[in-house]
């Protein structure tokens, strides 16, 4: 099994006049038998993130930088070879809104046995692994609930056995019982070796399951560490009022807009919004090079 | 008041049985429940979009007698769900889904809910899962419901941002006395949120 190394990767989606900076520059390591967690801000750049190293982005969307897994340039490969190597089999996702990923005139069995004939696995291992019962099988998308499509598309997404596993919030639509099981799935596959990047919302879920965190803001990570330094002790500002806006802390927002991804600024893309701003902060700050990484001039 | 008295209610077969639950205005009730509940269920019931099995649903006071395309108080109800992208029409800008209702304030909604003007041209495939759902709170709210319903309206957003959101939906409830109905897996959420919370049990091994 080989690293996933993302090395310095923008996405920019081309609009009617105005250009979307989607993911600005993020560079990110995973090894297997680790586990990432990438948390942020609604509209920072996570699902495209993840679009992109499996080629699914729009015709407007461009790239830069690399996303190597072993010999394979993610980001560079041709839809072709991503679709017969790459996707099911060497990468499983996992996408959000499950729902309307699925195909509506075939049941849940009927999708999920042609994954693993395609992809060379076992559909009830995977449905029970997810938390479906035998009966859920038999029904169409629209006859699912939102949590048990979820679960179906979470089977889809295991069932051929990938080494590494992108999951878009995986979590929604489940109950703490079904949640805990699927963080218990995850990690038995960390410790066969498999790779996991989480995207979630759950900072609870990322806490129990993820080894390292990793916070985005407006397309930029700025903070990478160990789950519970990271949202115990956090460094970034921002990460800190994430943390703190949890029902179980303050459950306070941080004040002020989500920033512009059309006309972002040259410094600090969290500076208009937060309480230690000076002028050095008209300087884009960059991310540090510790096993706690962040990216700001006055970390708390 | 939002009344439901005992509503049973399912598709082949019933999910929930014997449901009673009521909304006062101005208030906020809870509701939790294990995946497979029937928490949605109830959503759809008292939104008038699912007809029950059996039992009643009341709006102030009125007993209500058609669902689904029949029902006329059915503008007193706003709903939220928890997959925004099933909800909205992909052929509309967030300008258009805001403005569907026929509300004239969607710039002053859209910054309540922490949209920035770059994203109300874009079509659904355009924005972001979270993105879209604040657009529909903004247009559950441009018809000045009575009651809102919201289904795990926060599973697609972060900390803050549900954070936030929980605090336009408070505010409008002041100055409108709008009752919410407030529906999640997160009983940390729920505790921080509601007056008071239902639980709805397991539903039955079959
Ligand atoms: N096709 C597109 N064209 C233009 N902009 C887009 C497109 N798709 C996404 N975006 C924008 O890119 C940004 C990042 O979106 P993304 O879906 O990655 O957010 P996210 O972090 O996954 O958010 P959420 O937590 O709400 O799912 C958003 O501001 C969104 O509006
Ligand atoms: S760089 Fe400056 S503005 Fe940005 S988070 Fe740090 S202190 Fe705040
Ligand atoms: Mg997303």
């Amino acid at each position: 099994m080989v690293n996933l190394e993302i090395d310095r990767v923008s996405v920019r989606f081309a609009l009617k006049g105005a250009t979307v900076e989607a993911v600005n520059d993020v560079s990110l390591t995973l090894r297997p038998g680790e586990c990432v967690a990438l948390v942020g801000e609604s509209g920072c750049g996570k699902t495209v993130l993840a679009s992109a190293l499996l080629g699914f982005l729009p015709g407007n969307a461009e790239t830069s930088g690399s996303a190597r897994l072993g010999d394979v340039d993610l980001l560079a490969a041709s839809d072709h070879e991503l679709a017969t190597t790459v996707r099911g089999r060497r990468i499983g996702l996992i996408p959000q809104s499950p729902a309307s990923h699925l195909t509506p005139v075939r049941t849940a069995r009927s999708q999920l046995e042609e994954a693993a004939r395609v992809l060379g696995g076992d559909a009830e291992k995977a449905a029970e692994r997810a938390g479906l019962l035998p009966e859920h099988l038999d029904r169409y998308p629209h006859e699912l609930s939102g949590g048990m499509a979820q679960r179906v598309a979470n089977a889809l997404a295991l069932v051929g056995n990938p080494p590494l596993l992108i999951a878009d919030e995986p979590t929604t639509g489940l109950d703490r019982d079904l949640v805990d099981g699927l963080l218990d799935e995850f990690r038995r596959l960390v410790d066969d070796g498999h790779a996991v990047l989480l995207i979630t919302h759950d900072l609870a879920a990322a806490h129990k399951v993820a080894d390292r965190i990793a916070v985005m803001y407006a397309g930029r990570i700025v903070e990478v560490g160990p789950a519970h330094e990271v949202l115990d002790n956090s460094k970034h500002p921002y990460a800190r009022g994430l943390a703190n806006a949890l029902p179980e802390r303050d459950f306070l927002p941080i004040p002020g807009q989500p920033p512009l991804l059309t006309d972002l600024p040259a410094g600090c893309a969290f500076a208009p919004r937060c309480e230690q701003a000076t002028e050095i902060c008209e300087d884009r700050p960059v991310l540090t090079d510790d096993p706690h990484a962040v990216a700001c001039h006055r970390p708390c | 008041m939002l009344t439901g008295l005992g509503i049973t209610a399912g598709y082949r077969e019933p999910v929930i049985t014997d449901v009673s639950l009521t909304v006062h205005p101005g208030q906020t009730v809870g509701l939790a429940g294990p995946s497979g509940s029937g928490k949605s269920t109830v959503a759809r019931v008292l939104a008038l979009l699912h007809k029950p099995f059996a039992g009643t649903v009341e709006i102030d006071g009125e007993t209500v007698t058609g669902y689904r395309f029949k029902a006329r108080q059915r503008t007193k109800i706003g709903v939220l769900f928890q997959q925004p992208r099933l909800s909205v029409d992909p052929r509309f800008t967030l300008r258009q889904a805001i403005a569907e209702p026929g509300a004239d304030r969607v710039d002053e909604l859209a910054e309540k809910v922490m949209l920035t003007g770059d994203l109300l041209g874009r079509r659904p495939h355009e924005v972001s899962d979270g993105q879209l759902q604040r657009a529909c709170l903004a247009r559950a709210l441009a018809l000045n419901p009575r009651y809102l319903i919201c289904d795990e309206m926060t599973t697609m957003l972060d900390a803050s941002t549900t954070a936030a959101l929980v605090g336009v939906i408070r505010a409008y409830q002041q100055e409108s006395g709008a009752g919410v109905l407030a529906i999640s897996h997160d009983a940390t959420l729920l505790g921080r949120w509601a007056d008071e919370t239902v639980r709805l049990s397991a539903p039955l091994p079959r």
